[in-house]
Order: structure tokens, then C-alpha cells, then sequence
């Protein structure tokens, strides 16, 4: 009967079964037995009460209870039982229809493939700077975008702190299609690591360096600090960042010369950045999404820096 | 003095009766920020301190308008129907005072830890372990004042009014202490015992059961005494009440997975939980009928009763969301209305149609009775009756717009299958709904400050009879 049970041991089952059937079946035991009974009416005015009395004047008729009321009593027990034997409720047994939620996802997602699968595999053969050019496939791309990508990336696409402008041309991990294409099937997962790591031990150790990186986008800082940083930057920094401080598209290591933040270019924040480390994800959409839609995602995204 | 057995115990009462009045204010005063709080964003950063934040404002208003409000209107009801449908003073005033001040303690403690921050996140249980322990304290303390007071009574049957309190009283104590289970790692952190979707199964099971047996059965001991009492006739039909109140103390116990549908919950959970919720249908109804059946041959008192106008309304708004709450477990709809305000608009029409407005009606009646005074002024009832009513109908259609909106633009698809709104779309187009529930909530507040003006002329008059305090001898008990 259980052959394939989701429980321990067969003690659950029945820990399920037993209350639930004789719970249904006491209810309708309960209904059939008061409900029959038809006696001491209350449209005749001689009506007689139970006989008990409390706190000075109450008191209780015993009207029958409401015909159409029993009724629907029946039915919703009737109904709920079709639907305990129809769907999976008593313990492992899996319902006459065999329905699970997991089913219910994978026909309704198979049923959206059907439907709409051909509009987007009619691109899927095109390159992507090519349409990119294309306002119908542009537009595609774009109404997929506002679907899945709009609640980090914002729906025009302009990012908020943490999570990367797309329109500004400037790249973490590559601009090109096959880059592009490659962040949205695989994700991506961005790691700088904190100031211990990086053996920065002193809080002047971090200002220093501080200094030195606003100094590179050509901000506000104090010189004498700023050499001091340099110097422990090309010990550790320059590692993913380059000795130039323009990144490296290969690690995800952001360009910072060029006055675009990811996180914010405030000293406090930038302090924050290096004393702390950032952790980054962006999740792949591959198995989600299917190569056909990401191909024009990646097309829509791409076609920002086309207007450049 | 105090332990005068010849009368009953009616300190602890007019003390929990006041503060269902002063609590009452407070919880829907809150309520009535945080929903000007969603229709104005701004107003959340007006200070530029969290405390005052939605999120952690609204665990205070539900707190607030459940425990302190609707607690201690059962707390002040059911020791006066226990008393007086027993005609046994209270076991025990001492115990009767701790709940009492036990009880307002764990409120003001709410009101000082959730604006803090300080919660486990469970909804209605976010205080902390040392305040679930104060308060099972309390609880426990009540239910030995309770049924002590049953055991002790001097009459061979139990009023049906009891049977709803005294299955409220256990069912709270096991769903507060088993939802609640947790491991402190200081004094105002710990994590729940259960993990993943046990916690959420358990969560809801308390959850669905706070409605099912605090806003529910015992509101339901409130309207089996008060409604006959008002319209002075017999309740309608003791078998009903039977079949009703043990359908409903089997069912609702199991209709908690509806909050669930649709997650990682397994199937057999979430199909015995819409099973279930569908049955409670015709248990909910029988007490409605039970209440609003009462008054046949009295119908015409509705008309210039307004206390009992009250009353009945509350009952029919009871109705009215238990027939609601079974549609919206089915697995179709609650796709369609879960998360979003169709929830909410739900959870008020029972909360102010239901809850609040029997609590109401059974204040009227019980304070003039408690301090032997006459009620200062039956036009403000009046009054305050036609603001409650229109405030919640104004909240509960502007929630049933918004969220039956909210569910058609999240499920919305273009021709090529993609989302045809975003979702701050849909957070755009609540606004003038925001504004109405707003506006529909100031309605309410507003009723409920006429009662405190009410209440407060009431309770300051001269006294203009004896409190009815003394218990009947036996001589009058058997006829």
C-alpha cells in the first residue's frame, strides 16, 4: 500500500490516516446523529427550553438543526473526501490522479515551452551583434529582461549599489556577446577578500590603501597616504586589480580608475570594502531560462553599448 | 474583605475591562500609522530612527490589537461569564490579579522589545523566550482560575459559553508553548527548535489556530453569552451548539498547511489542510446561526438597540469570513489571493467585523453592569456603531480590490510569455487603495475613541445603582 512512502516508518502513516478518516467520519456520525432528531420545534410558541437555567435568565431551546445548513455539512464532507481520494493527503498514498506539486510545475513550464519556445528559437541561430540592431529582437530581450533581471539590476537596467549598471559600457566580467552570454547561463561570483586576508592588519594599513584608490580615479585625497598605499597595493592589491588599478575581466576584478562604483565611492564605503571583503553572486539562468531566451537577453544588454 | 464569597469577583474584571478600551485605542492607533506609513513611504523615515519603521511597527500593531486588545476583552468576559454561569466566585483573586498584572506586563514588554527589534520573526509570536515564558506563566495561572472556577460551580451543567472559553484557554497554552520552543543564546536572541519546513508547518499551525481558537472560539464564548443576554431570549438550539462547537474544535486544529500552499510543504500536508479548511465551512455557520437565531421573534430590537446591533453585525461579519477563509484554501483561489492584500482584507474582516466589534458590543453591555452606572450616552454607541461599520467595509473592499488586482497583474503575461507588469507596477497601483484601507482604518479609530470618551463619562458619573455582584443562593439555582 505505501510502496513508495515518503516516511520513516509505517507508524506515520497510520498516525495520519487514523485521525483524519475518523475525524471525517465522526462528523458525519455527529450530523446523522443530532440531525435526525426533529423534536421541540420553535414555530410553536409553547416551545420548551432544556430546562437548564444559569445566571438568572439563561437559557437554551434545541431547534433541529437547519436543513439546508446539514446539507451543506454533507457536501462539503462529501467533497473533501472525493478530493482525499483524488489527491495525495493520506499519508503516501498518492491520490487516484497521481497529481504532485513538483508535476503541476514541470506540465505547466513544458505547456509555456510549447507556446511560446518558437518565438524566441527563431533568433537563436542569429548573432547576437546583429540583433542587437534588430527592434523586434531588442524588444523580445527587453520584456524578458523586465521579467527576470529587473528586481537587481532595476528595470532600466541602471543597477543599484551591488548590483552592476548595464548601460554604462563598463565591464566586470566582459562586454562582448560570448561574455555577456556566459554571466547570465553560469552566473558569476565575485570575491574580494577582507583586509586580514590581504594582510592589511592596522586600520592606518586600510587608510593608506584607501587613499591610494581614490586616488586613482583622480578623487579627492591626502597625497603622503596615498604613496603609502601604493606601496601595499602592488604587494597585494595588484594581483586582481593590475598594477594600473584597471581590473581584470578574467576574475571579475573591478576596473578602478575609471570612476564607476560598484558599491559606492565614498571614503566610508571604500574603507568598508577593503576592511570587510565583498562576496557577489549573480545566478546562473542557464538550466532556468534555456539558450534561446538568454541568447536574446544577451542581445538586449548588448545593444546598450551599441548606442554608446 | 476581598475574599467575600458571597459576591462575585468583579475587580479583575472592570480591570481588564478598562484596558480592553485603552488597549484598543493604542493597537488600531498603531494600526492606523503603519497603513499611513505603506500610502505615504516617507513617513517611515520621518524621524530617521528604525523604531518607528513599518516593519517593526506592525508586529507591535498585531500584538497590540490581538493579546492586549482582544485578550483582555476575553480575560475580562469570561471571568464574568464563569462567574456568573457557575455562580461561583473565582477559585482564586490573588491568581486572578497575576493574571491580570502578568498579562499587561507581557504588553508593555511587546511594546518595548518589538520596536527595539528584538523578535523571533514568527508571526504573532515574535516576542522573545523570556517573554513566552512570562506569558505561558500567565496562561497556565488563568487556566487553573478557569476551569478551578468550573470545577467548583455550583450548577449541574456547564453553560455552552464556558466549552467555547475552556477549549480557547488549552488549545492557546499548547500552541504558544510548542510554537514557541526555542534555544536562547542570550537574553534577547534564540533560534526556533525546529528547522527549515517544520519551523513553517509548526509556525502555521499556531498561526491559523491564533485565529482559529484565540479570535474565534472564544469570541464565540463572548456571543453565546451576551447575545442571549441582550436580547433576553434563549439561545436558538443547544444541539447546534454541540455539533458545532466540536466540528470546529476538530477542524480547525488541522487547517493551518493553507498558509502554505504551494511551497516546499510536502503534498499530503497542503491536501489535508485545503480538506480540511473546506469542512470548516458549516461548523463556522452553525455558531452564526446559533447567534443570529437567537433573535427570532426579536427582531425589531435590532432597530433601536444599538448595542445589540453591534452584536449581530459582528456575527455576520464572523459569517461572512468563515465563508471566505474556506474559499480562499482552495488551491485555485489561494493561487490567485496568496500574498496578497485579498489576505489582509480577510484577516480584518474578521479582526474588526468579528472580533473587535462583538468585543464592542459585549463592553456596552458589560461596563454600565460592572461600575452601576448607566451607559453615558446610547447616541455616541450609535455613532460609534455607523463609524465601525463603514470602516471596515471601506477596508475590506479597497484589500479585496488591490489584492484581486494584484493577483491578476503579478500572473499577467504577454504574447510571448514574459510578465506583462513588474512587480513595483502592481506596488504603484495599490496606492489609492492604500489610501482607502487608510481612510477606512481612521473610520474605526475614530469609533473607538468616541467609545474611550464614552466609557470614561460612563465610568466618572455618579454611581446610579448597586453592582449586581451577589451570588444567587441555591434556593434560586434549582428550578
Amino acid at each position: 500500500m505505501f510502496e513508495n512512502s515518503i516516511f520513516t516508518s509505517q507508524f506515520w502513516e497510520w498516525f495520519i490516516i487514523i485521525p483524519t478518516v475518523g475525524g471525517i467520519l465522526g462528523c458525519f456520525a455527529l450530523i446523522i446523529w443530532l440531525g435526525s432528531d426533529s423534536s421541540s420545534k420553535s414555530d410553536d410558541k409553547e416551545v420548551k427550553t432544556m430546562g437548564h437555567v444559569w445566571d438568572e435568565d439563561l437559557a437554551e431551546y434545541n431547534n433541529p438543526l437547519p436543513r439546508w445548513w446539514l446539507n451543506m455539512f454533507y457536501i462539503t464532507l462529501v467533497i473533501a473526501s472525493i478530493y482525499l481520494i483524488l489527491y495525495p493527503g493520506l499519508g503516501s498514498y498518492a491520490g487516484l490522479l497521481g497529481w504532485t506539486e513538483l508535476k503541476q510545475y514541470e506540465q505547466e513550464m513544458e505547456d509555456a515551452d510549447n507556446r511560446y519556445g518558437l518565438i524566441y528559437a527563431k533568433y537563436a541561430k542569429e548573432p547576437i551583434a546583429e540583433l542587437a540592431k534588430r527592434p523586434d529582437a531588442v524588444r523580445l530581450g527587453k520584456s524578458l529582461f523586465m521579467t527576470y533581471c529587473t528586481v537587481c539590476h532595476g528595470s532600466d537596467a541602471g543597477g543599484v549599489p551591488g548590483y552592476p549598471n548595464l548601460r554604462d559600457n563598463d565591464w566586470l566580467w566582459g562586454g562582448t556577446p560570448e561574455a555577456i552570454k556566459t554571466s547570465i547561463t553560469h552566473g558569476r561570483k565575485g570575491n574580494m577578500p577582507d583586509a586580514e586576508t590581504n594582510n592589511l592588519n592596522s586600520d592606518a594599513d586600510i587608510d593608506n590603501v584607501v587613499e591610494y584608490v581614490l586616488s586613482l580615479s583622480g578623487k579627492k585625497h591626502e597625497e603622503a597616504a596615498a604613496v603609502k598605499g601604493k606601496e601595499a597595493f602592488n604587494k597585494v592589491c595588484f594581483a586582481c586589480h593590475g598594477t594600473d588599478g584597471k581590473g581584470n575581466q578574467m576574475l571579475g576584478a573591478p576596473n578602478l580608475t575609471d570612476d564607476i562604483w560598484l558599491y559606492g565611492s565614498s571614503k566610508a564605503t571604500i574603507t568598508e570594502t577593503i576592511t570587510k571583503g565583498r562576496q557577489n553572486i549573480m545566478p546562473a539562468h542557464g538550466e532556468f531560462l534555456g539558450e534561446d531566451k538568454i541568447h536574446l537577453l544577451a542581445s538586449y544588454i548588448y545593444s546598450f553599448s551599441l548606442n554608446k | 474583605m476581598a475574599e467575600n464569597q458571597d459576591t462575585y469577583n468583579y475587580k479583575v474584571i472592570r480591570q481588564f475591562a478598562i484596558m480592553t478600551i485603552v488597549w484598543g485605542v493604542v493597537g488600531m492607533t498603531v494600526g492606523v500609522y503603519i497603513a499611513a506609513e505603506l500610502t505615504w513611504p516617507w513617513l517611515n523615515n520621518v524621524l530617521d530612527v528604525p523604531y518607528f519603521t513599518f516593519s517593526r511597527l506592525r508586529p507591535l500593531h498585531t500584538n497590540a490589537v490581538i493579546f492586549a486588545f482582544g485578550g483582555s476583552a476575553l480575560f475580562a468576559t469570561s471571568y464574568y461569564v464563569v462567574q456568573r454561569t457557575c455562580h461561583v466566585r473565582l477559585i482564586s483573586d490573588k491568581l486572578a490579579a497575576f493574571t491580570f498584572w502578568g498579562w499587561q506586563l507581557v504588553i508593555v514588554l511587546a511594546a518595548i522589545t518589538l520596536p527595539l527589534g528584538y523578535t523571533t520573526t514568527k508571526e504573532y509570536a515574535e516576542l522573545e523566550w523570556p517573554i513566552d515564558i512570562l506569558l505561558a506563566v500567565v496562561w497556565i495561572s488563568y487556566a487553573i482560575v478557569f476551569f478551578g472556577t468550573i470545577v467548583k460551580r455550583k450548577v449541574p451543567h456547564i453553560y455552552v459559553a464556558n466549552w467555547f472559553y475552556g477549549s480557547f484557554i488549552i488549545t492557546i497554552a499548547l500552541l504558544h508553548i510548542f510554537n514557541n520552543l526555542a534555544v536562547p543564546v542570550s537574553m534577547w536572541k534564540s533560534y526556533s527548535a525546529y528547522a527549515g519546513v517544520q519551523d513553517a508547518m509548526v509556525q502555521w499551525w499556531y498561526g491559523h489556530n491564533a485565529v482559529g481558537f484565540f479570535l474565534t472560539a472564544g469570541f464565540l464564548g463572548m456571543m453565546y453569552y451576551f447575545i442571549p443576554k441582550q436580547v433576553q431570549r434563549p439561545v436558538y438550539s443547544y444541539r447546534l451548539s454541540i455539533v458545532h462547537f466540536w466540528a470546529l474544535i476538530f477542524t480547525y486544529i488541522w487547517a493551518g498547511p493553507h498558509h502554505l500552499h504551494y511551497t516546499a510543504l510536502p503534498d499530503w500536508t497542503q491536501t489535508l489542510g485545503m480538506a480540511m479548511s473546506l469542512i470548516l465551512l458549516a461548523p463556522s455557520w452553525g455558531g452564526m446561526i446559533n447567534g443570529i437565531m437567537t433573535l427570532s421573534g426579536a427582531w425589531e430590537k435590532l432597530r433601536s438597540d444599538p448595542i445589540l446591533r453591534f452584536l449581530i453585525v459582528a456575527v455576520s461579519f464572523y459569517g461572512m469570513s468563515t465563508f471566505e477563509g474556506p474559499m480562499m484554501a482552495i488551491k485555485t483561489v489561494n493561487a490567485l489571493s496568496h500574498y496578497t492584500d485579498w489576505t489582509i482584507g480577510h484577516v480584518h474582516s474578521g479582526a474588526l467585523g468579528w472580533v473587535a466589534m462583538i468585543s464592542m458590543g459585549s463592553m456596552y453591555y458589560l461596563i454600565p453592569r460592572l461600575f452601576g452606572r448607566e451607559l453615558y450616552s446610547l447616541k455616541l454607541v450609535e455613532l460609534h456603531f455607523w463609524t465601525a461599520t463603514i470602516g471596515v467595509v471601506l477596508y475590506i473592499t479597497a484589500m479585496w480590490v488591490s489584492g484581486i488586482m494584484q493577483g491578476l497583474m503579478w500572473r499577467a503575461v504577454n504574447p510571448d510569455g514574459t510578465l506583462t507588469y513588474s512587480f513595483v507596477e502592481s506596488v504603484q497601483a495599490m496606492h489609492p487603495y492604500y489610501l482607502t484601507r487608510w481612510l477606512g482604518g481612521t473610520f474605526f479609530l475614530f469609533g473607538m475613541l468616541v467609545m474611550a470618551y464614552n466609557v470614561f463619562k460612563t465610568v466618572r458619573s455618579p454611581k446610579t445603582f448597586e453592582v449586581n455582584d451577589t451570588i444567587p443562593t441555591p434556593a434560586l439555582v434549582a428550578h
